[in-house]
């Protein structure tokens, strides 16, 4: 470090967040991300321009498409925001308290089990109208027991939840694969990892022509909700309380041991909700794809929207953008799979890296020489 | 400048933290071979110059002399390389590793290749030099408090340190290994190294100083040697009576007693007794006033009486009914408020705006609250009640509570805690840190509180206060109740030294 001993550098907290630094900085990152993505790109012997293109054009379609009629790239890029939206607001809810349920994954997996078992078991003995509400329910209780879990653990034993929330992780996913590998297996699936497929009555309804499915209309219920319980209720002004300062919560005799409960009774009915969506939403079995991370992604895409549940939907739908651009310029533009990741690490890093600027400003002064 | 027989010098140091002025110019030297007591109340600015010496804050004004050369540390490995290490008053041992390896760890050497036994026996060597006896395999976890100071004195001395500096070395102390440590830094500075002592004990001054620089505010009061002064001086220097303010009281009729506490112990945050049999009882319209240095089991008592902390024993009433080891809610619907004495860290939430933080304690029951639902209607109104009734200088009621000045946060408190008509009132320096303004206008508010009826216990560092606006005071030491005496007939020398600890026999004269 002598190299700096000239100049002092320090970041200082900013008193008051400032609105202009607030919007400059993810558009700053972003083009920062976007540069160095471009030099890789040239190392690479690409063309950034199209490649960014490429990507936008993968993600969104283009308007000549959209005149046509054509929302493919739109709607899968939806499909994909979804349960990146309900786990997002899931862990959000969870963070707002400062309780780090980092098991939105496991939660997903435990919340499709649960609606497969229901749509397995009773999907044709059930009416068929009370099939996808009672599939709806079961996710969510799913997701909210394995969230619960590490919540009793932590709330009577302390337990750290960082590390129960991430082993119940493993057991859930584990205990999908065993289900569809084993007992629930499609006798008739040539030995494909995978139930059987459910009855139409467990399908949740999509939007004609796309893989588009309610769950969307779920996450924007939920969001709402959220933002109900957050800006009008005596819950939410304790959730914001304790996430603030929980000695003042203890102080004003806030139960924090509830609190911990109910919230991740939500979290976790989310984030199974986001499982139930997908087994009945897009693959209408139990099988292999259920849990590929958008718990663990969700987690990101909170903290992006700063926990708020409106800007949660909207960073989901954006991250999906970022994950099927670059899975589509792996086809458009035949670039090996680590290019799109590395572009999509490089636009995570930039984005989160500036937060700090949002926090701290940096300071630095030229220093007087020491006189030994 | 570079007189030789000063290990340390520091000229002009200010430290200037958001809000606070910890060190105000204070200028401060340290002889070879001496022990200088630095002494001061809680919050004088005494660990924060230390902190300065030692390379953890980098002052934002003045110079640093280390044997007549002037230094500009960055950390605290660059004052060790000049020989100035500290001893922190809270521990900064690794549990589960031996007494050498903590005293090696984050050392530059051995630079590859560890000999743990030749280091032992060094460790082990330099024990026995001065006389603090520990076993170098021993894991730290198996070691008393006592012993693991004597491994954080044996971390500086292996890594050559010709000043130690103590921070408040015997708060966690026994007598008797108080009297051991005394020895140790009696041997040390007669080999020529020197210490700086940090502690608010008057006793321990004498036993063992050589000089005695006192802070208050930030700022030196003055810099005295043993034989030149005497226990009710220094009290004198700490709190500093020149600032003693003139308040009127008015006569109020004192009601029945509202609070009564019998033979009350708990424990603090390490386990260790706090309040060992205390007792007394507070009348309606009466505010008694606890004087003490901090950390003799004020804000212990303070949390037991509002169900934060767990009583082991005794009894506390409120209005003739039992609350002791009431849930705080449950405290809190009897009408007793209290204003804690870390009011952003424990009474407020900086973070969310003033009329958020003035419905923390009734946001659960009408009117501001029907069924699930805020009523922001009824929040509102009583925002603006407050902000008026009690002058609180905002730009609205969705200010954040951290952006206010700090007399201004603690108005938006008292307002919360006050407005309730409350029957019992527990404040623990409520005027720390504000301006005089904001201290006058706090004091005032206390004493309206009293005229209405309410019985107020004030906790206070500051012992004009407690005894301009006393009724009746009592001073705590250790955990118990020295004596109590009405504020009209406390003399401050007298109450300083029963605060030290001294004599309690002086005491009892005064109570009866």
């Amino acid at each position: 470090m002598k190299l700096f001993d000239w100049i002092d550098v320090k970041l200082e907290k900013r008193l008051a967040p400032s609105r202009v630094v607030n919007i400059l900085v993810p558009f700053a990152s972003l083009g920062l991300a976007l540069l160095i993505g471009a030099v890789l790109l040239l190392i690479a012997g690409v063309d950034p321009i199209a490649t960014y293109g490429a990507m936008l054009q993968g993600a969104f379609g283009t308007p000549e498409q959209w005149l046509q009629g054509d929302f493919y790239n739109l709607s899968e890029t939806l499909v994909k925001a979804i349960p990146l939206m309900l786990c997002g607001l899931g862990v959000g809810i969870a963070f707002r308290m400062l309780f780090w349920n980092i098991g939105a994954e496991g939660q997903v997996a435990a919340g499709g089990i649960a609606a497969a078992g229901v749509a397995l078991t009773w999907g044709s003995t059930l009416p068929a109208p009370l099939v996808l509400p009672a599939m709806i329910v079961a996710g969510f209780a799913a997701g909210a027991l394995w969230g619960l879990i590490p919540a009793l653990l932590k709330a009577y034993l302390r337990v750290n939840e960082i590390i129960t929330t991430l082993m119940m992780n493993y057991i859930a996913i584990l205990l999908v694969e065993y289900l569809y590998y084993g007992p629930w297996k499609d006798p008739k699936g040539w030995g494909f990892p995978g139930t059987a497929e459910f009855v139409e009555a467990a399908w949740l309804p999509r939007l004609p022509g796309t893989r588009v499915h309610l769950g969307l209309l779920l996450a924007v219920l939920a969001a709402a909700f959220i933002w109900l319980v957050l800006s009008r209720t005596k819950w939410g002004y304790e959730i914001r309380v304790i996430g603030e300062n929980p000695r003042a919560a203890r102080y004003a005799g806030i139960s924090l041991v509830r609190n911990v409960v109910l919230v991740m009774i939500l979290s976790g009915g989310l984030a199974g909700l986001a499982g139930m969506a997908e087994v009945s939403g897009i693959a209408h079995r139990l099988q292999t794809g259920l849990t590929v991370g958008y718990g663990y992604t969700a987690i990101i895409v909170a903290w992006l929207a700063r926990l708020g549940p409106w800007r949660t939907l909207v960073v989901a739908f954006l991250f999906a953008a970022l994950l099927v651009g670059g899975d589509q310029i792996q086809i458009t533009m035949k670039l090996p799979a680590s290019i799109a990741l590395i572009l999509q690490g490089a636009i995570l890093f930039c984005m989160l890296g500036g937060e700090v600027f949002t926090q701290y400003r940096l300071r630095w002064r030229v220093r007087r020489p020491v006189v030994e | 400048m570079t007189d030789e027989s000063l290990a340390v010098q520091m000229h002009g140091i200010t430290k200037r933290f958001p809000g606070v002025l910890a060190n105000d110019r204070i200028d401060f030297d340290v002889r070879a071979g001496e022990v200088h007591a630095l002494l001061g109340e809680n919050g004088a600015g005494k660990s924060t110059l230390m902190n300065v010496l030692a390379g953890l804050y980098r002052p934002d004004a003045g110079e640093l002399v280390v044997r007549g050369q002037r230094r500009d540390f960055r950390s605290p490995r660059d004052a060790i390389g000049q020989g100035i290490g500290m001893v922190h008053q809270h521990f900064m041992l690794v549990d589960v590793q031996t007494v050498a390896e903590n005293v090696i760890l984050g050392l530059g050497r051995p630079a590859f290749f560890l000999n743990m036994s030749r280091i032992a026996k060094e460790i082990a060597e330099l024990a026995e030099e001065y006389h603090l006896p520990v076993d170098p395999q021993a894991y730290i976890w198996q070691l008393s408090v006592g012993e693991q100071q004597r491994v954080e004195i044996l971390k500086m001395l292996y890594r050559g340190a010709d000043v130690l500096i103590m921070d408040e070395p015997t708060a966690v102390l026994t007598p008797q290994e108080s009297e051991r440590l005394f020895d140790t830094l009696r041997l040390l500075t007669a080999q020529g190294k020197s210490i700086v002592f940090i502690t608010h004990k008057l006793n321990e001054v004498f036993a063992v100083a050589n000089r005695i620089t006192v802070l208050r505010d930030g700022r030196v009061v003055g810099t005295t040697t043993p034989p030149e002064t005497s226990e009710e001086d220094l009290a004198t220097m700490m709190v500093g009576r020149e600032v003693l303010f003139h308040i009127e009281k008015e006569k109020v009729e004192q009601g029945k007693p509202i609070l009564e506490v019998q033979d009350l112990r708990a424990q603090n945050d390490r386990g260790l007794p706090a309040l060992k049999g205390v007792s007394f009882s507070i009348r309606r319209g009466e505010i008694l006033g606890i004087a003490g240095v901090a950390g003799n089991g004020q804000r212990e008592l303070a949390e037991v009486l509002t169900g934060l902390r767990k009583a082991t024993g005794g009894h506390i009433s409120i209005q003739g009914q039992e609350t002791t080891n009431r849930s705080s809610r449950e405290i809190i619907q009897r009408k007793v408020s209290y204003v804690p004495g870390d009011r952003l860290g424990e009474g407020l939430i900086p973070n969310l705006a003033v009329d958020d933080n003035q419905i923390l304690k009734d946001y659960c029951q009408p009117p501001i609250s029907k069924g699930p639902f805020l009523i922001f209607s009824a929040i509102d109104s009583l925002a603006e009640k407050l902000i008026a009734a009690f002058d609180i200088d905002t730009p609205g009621p969705k200010t954040l509570v951290r952006l206010l000045s700090g007399g201004n946060q603690q108005k938006v408190l008292l307002a919360r805690e006050l407005y309730v008509a409350p029957n019992l009132l527990v404040a623990v320096h409520p005027t720390r840190g504000l301006d005089i303004g904001a201290t006058e206008f706090v004091r005032q508010r206390l004493l309206e509180q009293r005229t209405e009826g309410t019985g107020i216990l004030l906790i206070s560092g500051d012992l004009d206060e407690v005894l301009a606006l006393s009724d009746r005071v009592a001073v705590i030491y250790e955990g118990e109740i020295m004596g109590v005496m009405p504020a009209a007939e406390a003399r401050i020398a007298t109450v300083g030294v029963m605060m030290a600890g001294g004599e309690r026999t002086q005491q009892q004269g005064a109570t009866t």
